[in-house]
């Protein structure tokens, strides 16, 4: 139930559905203004008509009245009443005591602002009982007539009418509204298809590719577009990565050759010079693996890593990396605290997934003073597996967050430390791969890191 | 042993060749991945050193041809491209190991002679002995000099893995790709702590000490002293 809401809400939200209703609205009202142009123009004459008759049979009567008297025009009112079938004469009391005319009874239903009165009579001999519209007039000695008129046709013409114009009405909400729907389902059916692609795109499937139907509507010219930009995105792409890959190639082997002389001189060197090469070559190490760590951080960002994605144990993960950094926080008289729930089983890759936790512990352990805390606390939580890493040294300050996350950034305290300035940008890359979330917060001292992953 | 180097920087060739020839092994080249393959196919190699980007045959298929002829040599992969997932590539194809460029001739020459060692069958092994020091595989109980010593599982693990290779250079990233399974780049140094810990478990109070650092390699265990 909740789920057919939900889905309800987002389908009212598309702009497909609200063009739909704006447009049953216009199109509701402009056909309700045709109606009413063409009652005016049909039933109206009919009735304005009836009207007419009404009210000169009224100006005759009331002119007999002022010119013969009261008698007359009642001796007047009781012909006609006995000529026609179709008109109604009555003469009634000031009370409302029927005195004369055709009428069985004078109407209770009260007239309208301009005098004019609706109600229902039985005909003469059928027992049917018919509508009438007529005028009420009171004489200055109290007593009032009523002229009338059939209006049985008018009232089924009108009845028919007013049938129709909802039969029609609901109708044309009903289809239009199918029709909206239709064409919303249609629609969305194309985006939700765009968005799959896409989303598989931004993943990391650069050679997805969105469906085209050939029919050249405007959806095919923006797939066409779109998978125009995406063929340049991964032929740059390519070029990038066939790029890197040179420079791994091509520039790594040089330098290696160069750390590997240098490796193999300082062997048949005196001890004096050896220490001096030996940290040349150390110094190149360095380097190499600064080189490397970069280019793993834009293989891993561009999408072109191919990570061994699997059902990794995130807890048994954990309890290695801790396993790892306890001779590291023993040594430096930090305690390494672990608190894992078992199963944490998510889709990533082990080597990865460990790269980036040693390298949070490693800092979290680094930046502890003597006597101080790391925590690693992994726990199940819905669907995902929430771990934080805390630690009781120095915390970065709130306004730098988003900055250690980028390459080469270094805070100040930490500049006399060892370290590239890549270890959070390996984490921030791996987490991304792994569709999982990084947060910094105070942990008042020190800092947490709280990492979240989908549970597999 | 008999070497087969195959690689196309002559300077690298040159480098191995020649490091390998003073280690006192028979070593052959190629520089280019047809040349090796036929060298591979129908040389009787102990081991099969393979640059993984190689000219006309590339170093992958080098490995996958070898594999799927059966033939069982073990090979050791050398590249620059040393991402993670080049090196789970390059195994998963059916290399040995993998070592990435840059690297010291220590660890090259340490992981030649690991898997030297390897295809040596010595058939299931239930009792490791290096001089006084014994480790029961079956009950788990390490002694020396026949007092018994408390290790810690991944202690275990990690004096099992240096006795299987006594006498060898055993370094750092071996350390950690086998002992803790993992492919990775660590900040600092964490396993120098572990190694010093056991190396008070097994050499603390004892008459020679069995766990020796080689300086800008790694650790070997061996009863020899330097």
């Amino acid at each position: 139930m909740a789920v057919f809401f939900k889905k309800t809400l987002a389908f009212a939200r598309t702009t497909t559905f609200q063009l739909t209703i704006s447009y049953t609205v216009v199109f509701g009202i402009s056909l309700s203004l045709l109606a009413l142009f063409f009652y005016w123009s049909t039933i109206g004459v009919v009735v304005r008509e009836t009207d007419r008759i009404v009210e000169e049979e009224v100006r005759v009567l009331s002119k007999v009245y002022r010119e013969r008297g009261l008698d007359w025009l009642i001796k007047t009112l009781s012909v006609r009443a006995r000529l026609t079938r179709k008109m109604l004469y009555q003469f009634a009391s000031p009370e409302g005591q029927p005195l004369a005319g055709n009428l069985k009874s004078w109407p209770v239903s009260k007239s309208d602002g301009d005098g004019w009165v609706e109600f229902t009579y039985v005909l003469p001999q059928s027992e049917v009982v018919v509508p009438a519209r007529g005028r009420i007039s009171r004489l200055p000695d109290g007593v009032q007539f009523l002229v009338a008129r059939n209006i049985e046709e008018i009232s089924q013409i009108k009845n028919v009418f007013e049938r129709s114009l909802q039969v029609v009405i609901s109708l044309t909400v009903i289809f239009a509204l199918l029709g909206g729907l239709y064409m919303s389902r249609r629609v969305l059916r194309r985006i939700a298809a765009f968005t799959k692609a896409t989303g598989e795109i931004v993943d990391g499937g650069l050679n997805r590719r969105l469906e085209s139907r050939l029919t050249g509507d405007e959806f095919d010219v923006l797939a066409e577009h779109l998978n125009e930009m995406l063929d340049k995105i991964e032929s740059l792409l390519g070029t990038v990565r066939h790029v890197s890959d040179n420079i791994a190639h091509d520039l790594r082997t040089p330098l290696t050759r160069l750390r590997n002389k240098i490796e193999v001189v300082a062997a048949s060197s005196p001890e004096s010079v050896r220490a001096e090469l030996e940290s040349s070559v150390a110094d190149a190490d360095e380097l190499l693996l600064t080189f490397a760590s970069l280019l793993r951080i834009a293989r891993i960002e561009s999408g072109t890593y191919s990570p061994t994605l699997e059902k990794i144990d995130l807890s048994v993960i954990l309890a290695d990396a801790a396993d790892l950094y306890q001779g590291v926080a023993d040594e430096r008289n930090v305690v390494l605290v672990s608190d894992t729930d078992p199963n944490l089983v998510v889709q990533g890759d082990r080597n990865l997934m460990f790269q980036a936790i040693s390298n949070l512990l490693d800092n979290a352990v680094k930046n502890s003073p003597s006597g101080g805390a790391v925590g690693l606390v992994a726990t199940k939580e819905n669907n995902e597996v929430r771990l934080k890493i805390h630690d009781s040294g120095p915390g970065i300050p709130e306004e730098e967050y988003d900055r250690v996350l980028e390459r080469f950034s270094r805070l100040d305290q930490s500049r006399s430390l060892p370290g590239s300035g890549l270890g959070l940008s390996v984490v921030k890359a791996v987490i991304e791969l792994h569709r999982g979330t990084l947060i910094f917060r105070n942990n008042d001292p020190g800092l947490m890191v709280e990492l979240k992953f989908p549970l597999n | 042993m008999h070497l087969l180097v195959v690689e196309d920087d002559k300077d690298t060739a040159d480098f191995i060749s020649n490091g390998l020839l003073q280690s006192g092994h028979l070593v052959d080249t190629a520089s280019n991945g047809r040349d090796g393959l036929y060298m591979a196919t129908t040389g009787n190699f102990d081991l099969v050193i393979l640059d993984r980007m190689l000219p006309i045959v590339d170093g992958l298929t080098i490995v996958r041809t070898l594999r799927a002829s059966g033939n069982k040599v073990p090979i050791l992969i050398l590249s620059a491209l040393g991402e993670i997932d080049h090196r789970v590539d390059g195994l998963k194809a059916g290399a040995d190991d993998y070592l990435v460029k840059p690297f010291a001739f220590s660890e090259m020459e340490a992981r030649v002679d690991a898997l030297c060692r390897r295809t040596s069958p010595d058939g299931p092994e239930t009792l490791l002995c290096l001089g006084d020091l014994e480790m029961n595989l079956i009950t788990r109980v390490v002694s020396r000099a026949g007092s018994s010593i408390e290790l810690q599982p991944r202690e275990f693990r990690l004096l099992e893995y240096l006795m299987r290779h006594a006498d060898q250079v055993i370094t750092r990233t071996m350390l950690l790709e086998h002992v803790w399974d993992y492919h990775f780049d660590p900040q600092t140094n964490v396993i120098d702590v572990h190694v010093s810990r056991l190396r008070s478990k097994i050499d603390k109070g004892f008459a020679y000490p069995l766990l020796h650092t080689v300086r800008g390699a790694g650790y070997r265990l061996s009863k020899e002293q330097d």
